[in-house]
Order: C-alpha cells, then structure tokens, then sequence
C-alpha cells in the first residue's frame, strides 16, 4: 500500500517541519503576514493541479529562496548554537535537492535531446514536491506562529517558554539528525553507522549481563528480596545487616587464619612437642570426653583455637615468620579494620540517606504508576512483586497516617515522659538486681563450692536471662504509651534494650576480670615454684655432675608443671558465651516460632478458640532483638578474637548457618508487623550501637594488652613483661637503627600532645566546614521547593489560558489557526494532490521507461523520510496514526495544556 | 536508465531492511505462532486475546487484559490483535521506545474505563491489580481511601479530582525507572 505509506512520509515530514521551522518564531509579524500572503499565492495553483505550471514551481522556489534570505537573518541574531543547529538542517535539505537535481541532469545525459524539455520538467516536478512539502511546512509553522502570537497578547511568559520549547525541538531535530545521518548515507558512512549501531546494542546486551551478573553475585540478594517483599523492608534491613556482618566477619577470619592460625600449623611445633601444646597428664584421662570437649577443656584447651597453644619463638620457619609480632598487630589490626569499615559505611550510608530531593513529591504515584515491572515474566516472582507492592503500599500509608495525626500533644507529651520514666525506673532496678547478683555469687565464690546449690551457682546467669527475657517484651508494652511511628518506636527500643545488655556484657566482664586477677596471683605462685624448682635443679645438676653445662630437665611435656594461663581462660570463656548464645538463639526460634507456629497452625482445628486470630497466633519477627543479639555477639567476638585465634571462624559459621536458618524461619512461621513500615533509608542505627559496641569491646582487650603481664608459660607473649614488648623487640633487633629513634622521637609526649591538639582542630574545622554544607544544603533544598511550587502554578495557569483560547479559537470559523484543525485538514489535500500529480505525469510520460521512472520518484521519496527507527522516536499522541485506517482523526493532543486524550477505537 | 535513483532506492531499502529486518521477522514469526491455521488465510488475520495473553512475556502481568485492549484495533472490543497491532505493542514495550510514547500508553492501560482519565474508580482498580488477586494482599477500603486521596493530592495538579494525561506525565517524566520497568 504505497498510497498509505506515502501518507506517513508526508505526515512525518510536516511534523519535522513543524520541529525544525518551530524556530522561526521571533520573525517579525510582517514577515509572517508577508509569507501569509505567499501561501495564499501559492494555494491556488496547487488546488488546481500542478502539472503543467512548470512556471510557477519555478516561481515558488525563487520565492522560497528570497523566503529564506531574511530567515537566516534573523536567526543569525539567536544564539549560535541554535542556529548551526538550523544550519544544518537546512545544509541536509538542500543536499537533497542537489541530489535530485543531479539525478536529473544526469538522466539528462542519456536522454535523447527531444526529451530533455520534459525530464528537466520532471526534475523540477521534484524540486516542486519538495517545496510543496516544504511550502506545508511553512503552513505549519506559520499556524503555530498565530497561535504563539494570539497567546502572546495574552500571555508574554507563554511565548518564551515557547520560544524554550522551541529549542527543545530544533535539539531534538539536531539529535535525530545526528541519530541517523549514516542511515542516510551511503557507502562507507553507512557501514561504519551499521557497525556502531551493532556495537551499540552489543554494548546494551552486554552491560545489561553484566548488571545481572553483579546482582547474581551478592550472595542471598533473592532471598533477602523475597524476605522484603512479604516483611517489609524492616525486616530485610535485619537480614542486609546480617550479611553486612557476615562480609565483616570473612575477612577477619581471612586475617586470622592467613596471618596466625595457618603459619602456626605450618610452620611451627606440632601438638605434643612443648608443654604448651600438650594436654597435662591429669587431665588427659578426660580429654576425650565429649562433657569436657563440649566445655572447650581437654584437647580443645590445647589446640589452636586458643592463645595459649602458640609458642613464643620469635620466628618460626624458613620464612623468619615473625609470629608474636603478628599475633599482636593483626589483635589489634581487627579492630583497626573494624572501626575503619563501621565508619566507612556510616558515612555512606549517611551519603546515601541524606539527600530527600525528588523523592519526597510523588512518593504514592510512583510507587502506584511505575511500581510493576513489566518485565517480569514468572508467576512466583508476580506473586512476589505483588505482596511487595502491597508491603510498600502500606508501609508508605503508615508513613503518611504518622504525618498527618496531630492530636492532643500535651497527652501524648505527658505519656512519652511517663514511659521513659516508668523505663527508666525498670532499667535501674534490673541494673540493681545485676548488681546485687554480682555481689552475692563473689561471697558465694569464697565459699566452697560443694555447698552450694546449684542455683545459688547459676544464679547471675540465670537472673540475666530473666531479664533477658522479661525486659524487652516490658519495654515494648511500655512503649505501645508513647504512639512513636514504629520506626522510631524500634529505635527506642532497640536504645533501651542496649542499655539493658549493655549491664549484662559488663557484669560479664566485671566477673571475668575478678577472675583474671585471681589466676594471675595463682600464677605467680606457680611461677615462682618452677623457678625456684628449676633453680634446684640446676644446682643438684652442677653439683652432682660437676658441670656448668646443663641440659634442660627431661621431662615429658604433660608432666611440666604449669601456670593456669589466663588468657586461654578468657578464650574459653568468650567461646562458651558465643556457642550458648548460638544455642539459645536457634532454640528460640524453633520452639518459640517453629513450634508455636506448628502447634498454632495444626491444633487450630480442634480447639475451643480460634488459635490464629486469638491469643497465641503466629510469631512476629523480633527486629530488635535480633539486631541486638547479632551486635552484641559481634561484640563478643571482637574481645575474644584476641584469645580465641578460632572464635573468628566459629562467627563465620553461626553467621553462615544463621542467615539460612533465619531467612527459612521467617519465611514458614513469622507473620508480617501488623503495621509494616519502612526502614529507615540508612540503617546507620545499627552502624551506630555496633560502632559503639566496638568501642566497648576495644576497651577492656586494649587494657590487658597494655597493663596485664602475659603468662609467663604459655601463648606467643610468654617471658616478657608485656605484650606490646614484640614491638619494641622488633624495632630494636631487625629494624634500621634510625627507625628506632623515630620511633623514640614519635612517642615523645612533646610530640604527642601537639598532635592531638591538632587532630582536635582539624576535627572542629572538619565540624564548622560540615555545618555549612549542611546550611547551604537546606538552602538550596527550600530553592528547589520554590521553582517546583512556581512551576505547578505556572503549569495550571497555563492550561487555564489554553482553555480559553482554545474556547475563543472555536469560535472564529475561518480561521484554521488551530493546530490540530490543521492536522486534520491537511492530508486530505495532500492525498488529492498526490493522486493527481501522479496519473497526469504517468499519463504524459511515453514509454515503459519513463513509467518505471515515475514509480520509482514515488518510492524514492517514500523511502527517504520514514526511518526504521522512526516510529519510535516519535510520540504517538499527535500522529494519531492516521496514516492506516484507524478510527477517527486525531483529537487535538498536541496542545501541552489541552490534554484530551486520543480517540479509543 | 533511471540507476541513480534505484540506486539511492536500494541503499535505503537495504538499510531499512537490515534495520528492520530481524526485528521484523522475529515479530512475525511469534506472531504468526499465535495465529491458527484457518486464520492464516485471512487478508489482515487477528489473534484472539486468550492466545496473546499466553504468551509467556504478558502470562504474569496483572494489566495484560488491558495491554491487549489498548493496542487492539478490533471493532468488536473483544481485545483480538493484528499483525500492526501487535507490532505496535511490541515497539510500545521495546527498550528504544521514548518516554513520552511508554507513558502515553501507560496511561491508556491504566484507564480502566476509557474515559480519558484516571478517577477515582481507575485508580481503586489499578491498586488491586497491583496488589494481587488474593485477599491477604489486598488493602482494606480505609488503606485504599487514602492511598487514593493521596496519589490525588501528588499528581492531581488541576484539582479535578482526576488525573489526565498531562498531568500523568508529568509525574511519570519524574519517574526514574519508569522508562526501564515498562518493557517486555
């Protein structure tokens, strides 16, 4: 259907016409009416019929070209840009014409001489259609002209955004030119535009991968997604958090193992070689006892997984491993690197959450007209998408409910106060029943132990886990008082509860320092004995042998009489706690939600009430709680890295087992937050009580490292009055002397303190330059609000101004101003023309030759205009696809303000 | 005799037809899959809607009914697609389609009662679309009320109680991943 296709083309071309001459706006009006008239000149002919007028093709394109003249010059006063913009365009046309001229000349040629009259006829038959199309165009844009004008009397501000809008068009004109110029050429040009839009696509397809793969990449992403979608994001930013850790924890034990635990199996004594590697013979007969193994005793105790197995040599070999030294630097480098990744991602973190920008104008339309991802082509994942479009429906409707209550603020004021105080009032009497407990099992511990009871032993484990227990559950009924949006709501929760464990973790410490010093005074007995033992020895041998050259005693290593070594003890101990927090954790979630979820579910059916709705029902997910435990397992960790060399691994594994268990457990048993809301954008909450819990755990592992003797008989410290003393062995022996005096000089107090006066003002200057950010950033926020409000005022002016021109232009009858009118009007003329210039010239034309070439003029221009690519750039609204038969003519779309919609077949 | 110009002919057609043609075809081919045996003897064939809704890219999607009702140029409304029809949507969807083109039609979807804009009863039916067919999904009428009363205040600039097609675009054009999530 040539006709039809034809029918496009033209239209297209009058809508790049429209985009290009869009331009001439700012002509003067007298040019307009100047032009006006021409077309009124010109319209007679063309309706008549235009071949045979040879003349006045002739005619019109002179005048086109005089037409031309003073268009340039006044686009010559635009800006530049614009204007080789038009330069362009108009270059692109006119090498049109040239082509067909010299097609026409070129036929000339062949041509018998008889014939050349009518083939330059032809030719000008060509340039003619074109400068028709070119004369619709200026129609075109001459209407558009009236109309800027006649809303220019009106509106001045109308015409410059005009005038912006025209811009926008000749932009776009340039791009697509740009676009598809190689479509258009030929050759080489054509080849080279063949291969950049292959390698274009490529690129596409290939990024594309690429992004898929990055995303199949990060572990549990589809897990934590299917989490979110049925929990909310609340609940998933548990889950992101704990993988967060989980990476954390990956390279800790990378440090650990690459750095400590591996060289020392490689490379140093194997077990049962020195006394410190080698179970005492008191204890060997139950070394294998699963009771003890359970207990990290027996062969546990002497294994790598604990400080006192690793020996002191200062290097181990054939590498000169240092491996004291890296035992201390990489006890400390974990907290170094954790603090830098904790403080990293905070301020990340706050990057991200900081801006609001856009967001906050269309939450509830985005979410409701871009939500669905069309993409999607599985039912479960629909399933999926659509329980999150549900969760983010509501948690954004729970966000606006908060945003709009306002009651009774002295109510609520004075219930805030009360429950704080009410949990204020809890916090101190659990901190005083802590305290209390403590107390009592340090007069418990005097006396001997089998006459006590076995409460009265357990009696400060227990008394925390009560509180444990009783606590949370309190604070939350307490908090229902204060009606916070529950985001905020678990942020005081979770505050809360940190203070509660944070009296749980130092009472814990608090005990174990007692400990610790009770074993140090043990141990320097002990020291003392072997000393003077060995003393003895040494004397009996030289006497008894007459010798100063004295073999060390021979005895076997589990005989060696030893010290209680302290910090294995404190390993036990921090291991024991993580692996009965494991416990405790995961027997919580099966019988608190497995088996409440199990029993809930199946005994529903043979009950007096109704189990799911009344008062057991299912189980929520306990964001806080879970948070909390992970941090402060985390915390437990950091301090027992240092005694524990396996407690790392032992993280990595609870970690790894946690998130499949937790992700299943959720999944199956919980059900969704009765208000599900969002988290909050940054979960620098959780960044923040961990940063702080670090800091906690920093504390006591830096005092014994600084000020607690090692034990003299085990671990890498043993013999030296300190731990730090490595380092200073290090720097004396196998560095450069001047390194020692820098070292010297930098711990120099005369040094130290200006460094950190300057550190202080750096930070107060770091403060004050942040704080105007911060200013400059409302600022600039309140402006942006500004223009937006200014541009929805203007936005609904305008669309009240184009009602009423439009009411006003309906009722001028013979005045086609109107663009859509246009629209309508004008392929009808273009069809009759087409049709009529088309039989006369086959008609005229003698010979089978001259037919072909009249269907080919026709092909060749239905085959310039209409590029592939086209059909989509270009809005569908106007086109109106008139183009096939397809319902009525257009509705006025084009029209900003206007907005009918199109017709609806 | 007349070399030039087929010659230019050629170079655009060949042009056009390595654009368009795998596109092309691999859009005729799937769609005469659609098509059954005795329709294929037809002038201009059409695919009933059932047929054009099992295709495994509109199987999961809540608006496909509407999809094919949009592009249809059938008289008798029943949703049937041509071979045009079907190019359409397909160029609708495709990832080079402008923004202005993806929201136009994205509008028309969402117009449920084809009136021309999205009231109050379009936008109830577009939520629960969204929201799912099953009843633990969806949102109470309170949920609802508001959720509407909401999308009204954001994009509903005229105060008409409505949103019209400029005003839908107006938001959607603010939309970062409209242009990426509306394509099949």
């Amino acid at each position: 259907m040539p006709s039809q296709k034809k029918n496009d083309i033209a239209i297209r071309m009058e809508d790049v016409g429209i985009e290009i001459d869009g331009e001439l706006d700012s002509g003067s009006e007298d040019e307009a009416r100047r032009r006006d008239r021409n077309r009124k000149a010109k319209a007679s002919p063309r309706a008549g019929g235009r071949n045979g007028k040879p003349a006045t093709s002739e005619d019109e394109e002179e005048e086109e070209d005089q037409d031309e003249a003073p268009r340039k010059r006044a686009r010559k006063k635009k800006a530049s840009a614009q204007d080789s913009e038009e330069e362009e365009e108009e270059d692109d046309r006119s090498v049109k014409r040239k082509g067909t001229k010299a097609a026409g000349r070129k036929k000339k040629a062949v041509e018998e001489e008889s014939e050349e009259s009518e083939e330059e006829e032809r030719g000008k038959k060509k340039k003619g259609r074109k400068v028709t199309n070119k004369k619709q165009k200026d129609e075109q844009n001459k209407e558009k002209k009236g109309d800027a004008k006649g809303k220019g009397g009106k509106d001045k501000g109308n015409v410059k955004d005009k005038k912006n809008k025209n811009g926008k068009y000749s932009r776009e004109c340039q791009a697509f030119v740009e676009k598809f110029e190689g479509a258009l050429g030929k050759g080489k040009g054509r080849k080279l535009y063949a291969y950049k839009v292959m390698m274009a696509k490529k690129m596409i397809k290939f990024n594309r991968d690429f992004d898929n793969f990055k995303t199949a990449c990060i572990p549990w992403e589809r897990k934590i997604k299917e989490v979110e979608s049925h929990f909310g994001s609340s609940v998933a930013s548990y889950f992101i958090f704990l993988r967060w850790m989980y990476g954390l924890n990956l390279v800790l034990f990378a440090f650990m193992f690459g750095l400590v635990v591996l060289p020392e199996v490689m490379m140093g004594l194997p077990y049962g070689s020195i006394a410190r590697k080698t179970v005492p013979r008191a204890e060997q007969e139950r070394a294998m006892d699963i009771s003890v193994l359970l207990d990290f005793g027996g062969y546990c105790k002497y294994s790598i997984l604990f400080y006192g197995f690793y020996n002191d040599e200062r290097t181990i070999g054939v590498l000169q491993f240092r491996l004291p030294l890296s035992y201390l630097l990489v006890g400390v480098g974990i907290f170094g690197y954790s603090l830098m990744v904790v403080i990293r991602t905070m301020a990340r973190n706050s990057d991200e959450g900081g801006d609001g920008g856009d967001d906050g104008q269309f939450t509830f339309a985005f979410k409701m007209f871009t939500s669905w991802d069309y993409l999607i082509g599985n039912p479960e994942t629909a399933d999926n998408k659509y329980a999150s479009i549900t969760t983010s429906f509501k948690e954004s409707i729970v966000d606006e409910q908060e945003n709009q209550k306002d009651e009774n603020i002295h109510l609520r004021r004075f219930l805030r106060v009360l429950a704080n105080f009410l949990i204020l009032c809890s916090l101190g009497g659990s901190g005083f029943l802590i305290y209390f407990v403590v107390k009592r099992s340090q007069e418990f511990a005097n006396l001997d132990q089998d006459e006590l009871s076995w409460f009265e032993k357990n009696e400060v484990e227990f008394v925390m886990s009560l509180l444990g227990l009783v606590c949370p559950p309190l604070f939350e009924t307490i908090a229902e008082l204060e009606e916070y949006h529950p985001r905020i709501a678990l942020k005081w929760q979770l505050g809360r509860i940190f203070a509660l464990f944070l009296g749980n973790l130092y009472t814990f410490l608090f005990a174990l320092f007692d400990e610790v010093n009770a074993k140090l005074e043990k141990e320097k007995s002990i020291r003392n004995a072997t000393i003077w033992g060995l003393n003895e020895y040494y004397s009996n041998y030289s006497s008894y042998h007459n010798t100063t050259d004295i073999p060390p005693p021979d005895i076997h290593p589990a005989d060696v009489i030893r010290g209680p070594c302290w910090e294995t003890a404190v390993g036990i101990e921090f291991v024991k706690l993580t692996v009965s927090d494991i416990q405790v954790t995961y027997m919580t979630i099966l019988i608190g939600d497995f088996l409440r979820a199990m029993i809930v579910r199946f005994l529903n059916y043979c009950w007096c009430w109704d189990l799911e709705a009344g008062f057991p029902s299912y189980g929520e997910f306990d964001i806080s709680g879970n948070v909390l435990g992970l941090i402060f397992n985390q915390g437990m960790i950091w301090m027992g890295a240092f005694y524990a060399p396996g407690l790392v691994g032992l993280n990595v594994l609870r970690l790894l087992t946690s998130m499949y268990y937790q992700s299943w457990a959720v999944m199956s048993c919980n059900v969704p937050h009765e208000r599900v809301f969002k988290a909050s954008k940054s979960n620098n909450f959780y960044m923040g009580l961990l940063l702080l819990v670090l800091f906690l755990s920093l504390l006591p592992v830096v005092y014994t490292i600084m000020t607690l003797p090692p034990s003299f008989d085990c671990g890498p410290f043993s013999g030296r009055e300190q731990m730090y003393n490595v380092v200073m062995e290090t720097i004396e022996n196998d560095l450069p002397a001047f390194i020692g005096n820098i070292f010297t000089y930098a711990t120099n107090p005369g040094l130290i303190l200006p460094a950190v006066l300057l550190m202080v003002l750096a930070i107060y200057y770091l403060n004050a330059t942040s704080k105007n950010y911060q200013n400059a950033n409302l600022e600039l926020k309140k402006k942006m609000q500004m223009a937006r409000d200014e541009e929805k005022n203007r936005r609904n002016n305008k669309e009240n101004t184009n009602q009423v021109m439009q009411d006003l232009e309906d009722l001028l009858p013979n005045r086609s101003l109107l663009p859509p009118a246009a629209e309508e009007e004008n392929p009808p003329p273009d069809k009759v023309r087409e049709k009529g210039s088309k039989s006369p010239k086959v008609a005229k034309r003698p010979g089978a030759a001259a037919n072909g070439k009249g269907v080919n003029l026709q092909n060749d221009v239905s085959l310039a205009a209409p590029n592939p690519k086209a059909a989509v750039t270009h809005p569908p609204g106007p086109r109106g696809l008139s183009g096939n038969a397809r319902g009525p003519p257009p509705g006025p779309v084009r029209g900003r303000g206007r907005g009918t919609p199109p017709p609806r077949h | 005799m007349g070399t030039t110009a087929s010659q230019l002919r050629k170079d655009l057609l060949s042009e056009y037809q390595w654009r368009l043609m795998h596109v092309f075809f691999r859009a005729h081919k799937r769609f005469s899959e659609l098509l059954s045996k005795e329709d294929r003897n037809l002038p201009t064939p059409r695919v009933p809607m059932e047929k054009v809704l099992s295709l495994p890219e509109l199987k999961s999607n809540p608006f496909r009914k509407r999809i094919c009702h949009v592009f249809s140029t059938s008289d008798m409304k029943d949703g049937s697609l041509t071979f045009e029809d079907f190019l359409d949507l397909l160029s609708a969807f495709s990832d080079s389609a402008t923004l202005e083109i993806k929201s136009h039609y994205a509008f028309r979807i969402f117009d449920f009662d084809d009136d021309g804009t999205l009231d109050g009863g379009d936008l109830e039916k577009l939520v629960n679309c969204l929201t799912g067919e099953t009843d633990d999904t969806r949102l109470t009428t309170e949920e609802m009320r508001q959720l509407i009363s909401n999308i009204l205040e954001e994009s509903d600039i005229d105060k008409d109680g409505t949103v019209n097609l400029s005003e839908f675009q107006h938001v959607i054009s603010r939309s970062p991943d409209f242009v990426r999530s509306v394509q099949i």
